[in-house]
């Protein structure tokens, strides 16, 4: 297939998304609305730790961390400067906290910027580790992230969060940067850069006797990953308009991390599909744990239940099909055409 | 059509009719709760006490009361998303909720933009409320409850040296923390010492024996009531001879069961409603009563008093507005006056804040006696 | 800080610590001869803190019954998690095996919050141990002379199995090499099985001396104590018991001891244990008494 044809049918997609998003916001009623919204968020989300785990083979449990940062410092730069004064009640905000301001694309770039910062100074000390060891030293620099923004009160407000942020990200701006984050991803993984990160995924040792500066690449990769956990932050950080250091705890890099797993590593189709397919199932499961109201009958929801069956399909998954849903495929046009050509022939 | 078939198609007549009717003759309250997580022991006493009033006060105005619950796990994106649902998918015209000021906010966020007038039970973090024209609550804020605790510590323990004993994790505990410093600092006293732990710590012996060397007179621990429990029992086994003051998240019979004999002695601030307490007045009474009816043995609390008079309040204003279209509850709940609350004489004031007197609670003899109730200026 | 203050602290740090190594030798077990980070090794910990409470509360079984009732009940559990959730991947890329113990993890917190709900229960309290004694200026409860007690001769009866008897010496083979282990004739599972046995039943013992000394359960109680007691693991050497026992004595005198020295940094007490581990992840990732674990090439 010509990349002409690729490229209208890439447009020609771009709009029926754009139709959609359109009508959805004018007829869907809020929760749905927000459902999307939330789908978008954990696309980008999910994307992010399959660079990094899929696509490059290290095992990454710091997700939270850099949500945290995106979140926190894209709140602090779209908070009106009256709102700042009036929510820290404890410790007063210093400056330069208290008067910086920027429009919201900025803010979300700045959430990921320094969140990449943070990941490529992480990257130092840690990337030499092996599997289990770096997923326990990301892990530990997301909780020490969590404890130095629950304390330092007057410049994150402590455990009180913020509130009131402005809900700046609604279908538009979330699907902009989802579709954003996939271009650059996909134009990443598909260049020669893509090729090494799969080659450190396979065989480290091997990619290192090619020559390969793998440290480095490793370090890129991971940072990048960063970037867009930040930016998928500070989205949701503008979605559900209040964040607190408590919600970026480990059960939120664990969610990514079933994005992934059940979608599929390696495979960017895959982390969408696991995205949108955890997302509404998460929504839809609220139902075993409501009491459900026929009549006059009532059947008891069972609170807690939720979790217990996203964990069992967590096991279920890992244990019989390793691959995730789509078994590492990748969508592209040329497998459509390959498909239809292959009926043809029939 | 054999006549079967023609009794059943009838009778779903009837039932489809019914049920339409049923359904615009109801007012819906949806009602968000902690019923799962961190804070499920508050939140299951507050639901208890809803439902005890819908049972008091099925009707209003000619229409059946319906209830609906939804779990907010104790989880800010639930919470949010379980307003969400009760306005979009559910319709209600209003909503009790919630315990757990942060719940709350997020809660009340959706609250205010879809113009659905929201009562909180017991969430007394002034910031639910900052700025709001459709959020509401039925009880005090911290920063009274935090200057009631002052006033008590200066007053009747006559102390002039305190300690605090946060959780730093916890936005509550930090809040009423700095409320009870300003006031206690306000009335002449001294914090010698203020120190910080996490959400799930277990071990205060390095806190609490630096706190014992700096002698306070009494320590403020503004803390959920397991973690409290613990840190009494704890600092009586490092031999603290100090009185100890708490909030109204230590308002919970297992905290005795957790602390044994090392909560003798303990004084907190809570909602102005215990079964325990002398001289009710008579809807407390008739509450009390209520409540044994319908639950047996297990004892009312403060909380489920909140539960049930956000509820009443609501009806109240219905009743008052003579609508149950959401704008004209809110108007009717910002003008509330004098209404007669289990927990207290309640009035909505500007900041849509109920100013009502504070009871202080003592445990002696392993029992939670009322000890006295400090009223607003 | 007077010698009397210092004294207190030294008691603490050596209960918190040897908790911290009794469930860090059931990490460091496990990681030795399968490479896994157990996950739910916290949550072992923290369901045998739950057998006491309904050994005792609904089958009103005296202490000492109770106690051996949840050793064994918990040794069973983790040899039954093993059965299920990490034999089906002995053959699967490590990073499975990780991923699946995540999930065991959370399946049982969850399910534990759906059983007895998230409410804290407070654990029944065994007077002879949590009365307090007073030496002078100085309270300690016997629990804080019993447990390092305790601990240590677990630990020695551990090391004695490990080295003088032939499952002892099969485990220690199937750490060095399990495939040539397995050629030796050695049932490999069920070795494998009786370590996860014998890694649960100390996490149990510690488990139920936690709960004595911080009397409050919660299935989440074992998160935290989870995640320190195995960067105590990392510190003492992955895959040495002596160095976890040293690892955990270690670390619990660290947080102590900052806090009482710096009383200001208590509300980063968490954060402590994860810049440990990262220190040392940095300069010395094999450990104290760890062994290099050299990549064939």
């Amino acid at each position: 297939m010509s990349k002409k044809t690729k490229l209208l049918l890439n447009l020609i997609c771009l709009g029926i998304l754009c139709l959609f998003l359109w009508w959805a916001q004018n007829n869907l009623d809020g929760y749905k609305v927000q459902v999307l919204n939330l789908i978008a968020v954990n696309a980008i989300l999910a994307v992010s730790l399959n660079l990094i785990y899929g696509f490059t083979g290290m095992f990454s449990l710091g997700h939270a961390g850099f949500m945290a940062i995106g979140a926190y410092v894209s709140a602090l730069l779209i908070l009106p400067a009256s709102q700042k004064e009036v929510m820290y009640i404890l410790e007063p905000i210093i400056w330069p906290f208290s008067v910086m301001h920027a429009p919201f694309f900025v803010s979300v770039l700045a959430g990921g910027a320094v969140a990449a910062v943070l990941g490529l100074f992480i990257a130092l000390p840690v990337l030499r580790l092996g599997g289990d060891y770096l997923g326990i030293a990301t892990l530990g620099f997301a909780e020490i992230i969590r404890v130095i923004f629950t304390n330092i009160t007057p410049i994150t407000n402590g455990a009180l969060g913020l509130k009131g942020i402005p809900a700046y990200a609604n279908l538009g701006w979330n699907y902009f940067w989802c579709i954003l984050t996939f271009y650059v991803i996909v134009k990443l993984l598909s260049s020669n850069f893509g090729n090494t990160l799969r080659a450190i995924r396979d065989d480290e040792v091997a990619a290192k006797a090619m020559g390969i500066n793998t440290f480095r690449a490793k370090a890129i990769s991971f940072a990048i990953g960063a970037f867009f956990a930040g930016v998928g932050g500070a989205l949701q950080g503008s979605l559900i308009t209040t964040i607190d250091p408590k919600m970026f705890n480990f059960q939120l890099t664990y969610n990514i991390l079933m994005f992934v797993v059940v979608g599929g590593l390696g495979s960017i189709t895959g982390s969408v599909v696991g995205a949108v397919v955890i997302t509404i199932l998460l929504e839809w499961l609220r139902l075993v744990e409501d009491t459900i109201t026929i009549g006059s009958f009532q059947i008891p929801g069972v609170p807690g239940m939720r979790m217990v069956i996203f964990s069992v399909i967590l096991l279920f998954i890992i244990l019989k099909r390793r691959e995730g849903i789509i078994g590492g495929y990748e969508f592209s046009w040329d497998s459509v055409t390959r498909l239809f050509n292959r009926k043809g022939d029939k | 059509m054999k006549f079967g078939k023609k009794f059943a198609l009838a009778f779903g007549l009837v039932l489809a009719m019914a049920g339409a009717a049923m359904a615009a003759g109801t007012v819906k309250i949806g009602v968000y709760l902690p019923i799962t997580g961190g804070n499920a022991v508050g939140g299951g006493l507050e639901l208890a006490g809803v439902q005890l009033a819908n049972k008091q006060i099925p009707t209003v105005l000619g229409k059946k009361v319906q209830i609906i619950v939804v779990d907010n796990k104790s989880d800010k994106v639930e919470a949010a998303n379980a307003v969400k649902r009760l306005i979009e998918k559910e319709k209600v015209n209003a909503i009790v909720g919630t315990y757990g000021s942060s719940l709350a906010m997020a809660g009340g966020e959706v609250a205010e933009k879809a113009g659905v007038p929201m009562v909180g039970t017991s969430c007394t973090n002034p910031l639910v409320t900052q700025g709001k024209k459709y959020v509401f609550r039925v009880c005090f804020i911290d920063p009274f409850q935090g200057a009631g605790a002052a006033a008590f510590a200066t007053q009747k323990l006559h102390a002039k040296k305190a300690a605090c004993l946060i959780e730093v994790t916890e936005d509550y505990s930090v809040g009423l923390s700095s409320f009870f410093e300003r006031a206690f600092k306000k009335d002449g006293g001294k914090i010698v010492a203020k120190l910080n732990y996490q959400k799930g710590d277990q071990d205060f012996t390095a806190q609490l024996t630096q706190i014992i060397a700096k002698k306070p007179d009494v320590l403020y621990i503004p803390a959920n009531f397991a973690e409290g429990a613990i840190i009494m029992r704890q600092a009586r086994e490092l031999g603290a001879k100090f009185k100890i003051l708490g909030g109204d998240a230590m308002d919970n019979p297992e905290m005795v069961k957790i602390g044994g004999k090392s909560v003798e002695g303990f004084s907190f601030t809570t909602f102005a409603y215990a079964p325990e307490m002398p001289n009710m007045n008579p809807t407390q009474k008739a509450f009390t009563a209520n409540w044994k009816k319908a639950n047996g043995k297990k004892l009312p609390n403060a909380l489920a008093a909140c539960g049930y008079d956000a509820y009443s309040i609501i009806i109240d204003a219905i009743k008052r507005a003579n609508s149950d279209s959401p704008k004209k509850i809110a108007a009717a709940l910002a003008a509330t006056k004098n209404f007669p609350g289990v927990t207290g004489i309640t009035t909505i004031n500007k900041t849509h804040d109920a100013e009502k007197s504070i009871g202080i609670m003592q445990i002696k003899n392993g029992k939670r006696i009322f000890l006295t109730v400090v009223n607003p200026k | 800080m007077s010698l009397d203050m210092f004294i207190q602290h030294v008691f603490n740090a050596l209960t918190l610590g040897s908790l911290y190594g009794l469930i860090a030798i059931g990490y460091t077990m496990v990681y030795g001869i399968l490479r896994l980070i157990n996950f739910a090794h916290g949550d072992i910990f923290m369901v045998s803190a739950y057998f006491v409470f309904f050994a005792i509360a609904l089958l009103h079984l005296p202490w000492i019954a109770a106690v051996i009732l949840a050793i064994i009940g918990t040794a069973a559990f983790g040899v039954i998690i093993d059965r299920i959730a990490y034999k089906p991947l002995r053959d699967a890329p490590r990073i499975s095996a990780l991923i699946s113990a995540i999930g065991v993890s959370f399946f049982i917190e969850n399910i534990c919050i759906v059983l007895f709900t998230g409410v804290p229960k407070p654990m029944p309290r065994y007077e002879p141990l949590v009365t307090v004694m007073q030496f002078g200026n100085i309270r300690i409860l016997p629990l804080a002379i019993f447990v390092p007690v305790c601990s240590f001769i677990l630990v020695a009866a551990l090391i004695w199995v490990l080295y003088k008897t032939k499952p002892g010496l099969a485990m220690r083979a199937i750490s060095k090499d399990i495939e040539t282990t397995r050629l030796m004739g050695v049932k490999v599972d069920n070795i494998i099985g009786l370590t996860f046995g014998i890694g649960s039943a100390l996490a149990a013992a510690a488990g139920i001396m936690w709960a004595l000394r911080y009397p409050q359960i919660h299935p989440f109680m074992g998160l935290f104590p989870g995640f320190k007691a195995f960067i105590a693991a990392v510190f003492g050497g992955i895959g040495s018991v002596p160095g976890a026992m040293i690892g955990g004595l270690l670390l619990g005198f660290m947080e102590i001891m900052i806090i009482a020295f710096f009383p200001g940094l208590s509300g980063y007490r968490d954060a402590f244990a994860f810049i440990l581990l990262i220190l040392i992840l940095f300069v010395k990732p094999t450990g104290l008494m760890g062994e290099d674990m050299e990549d064939k090439i």
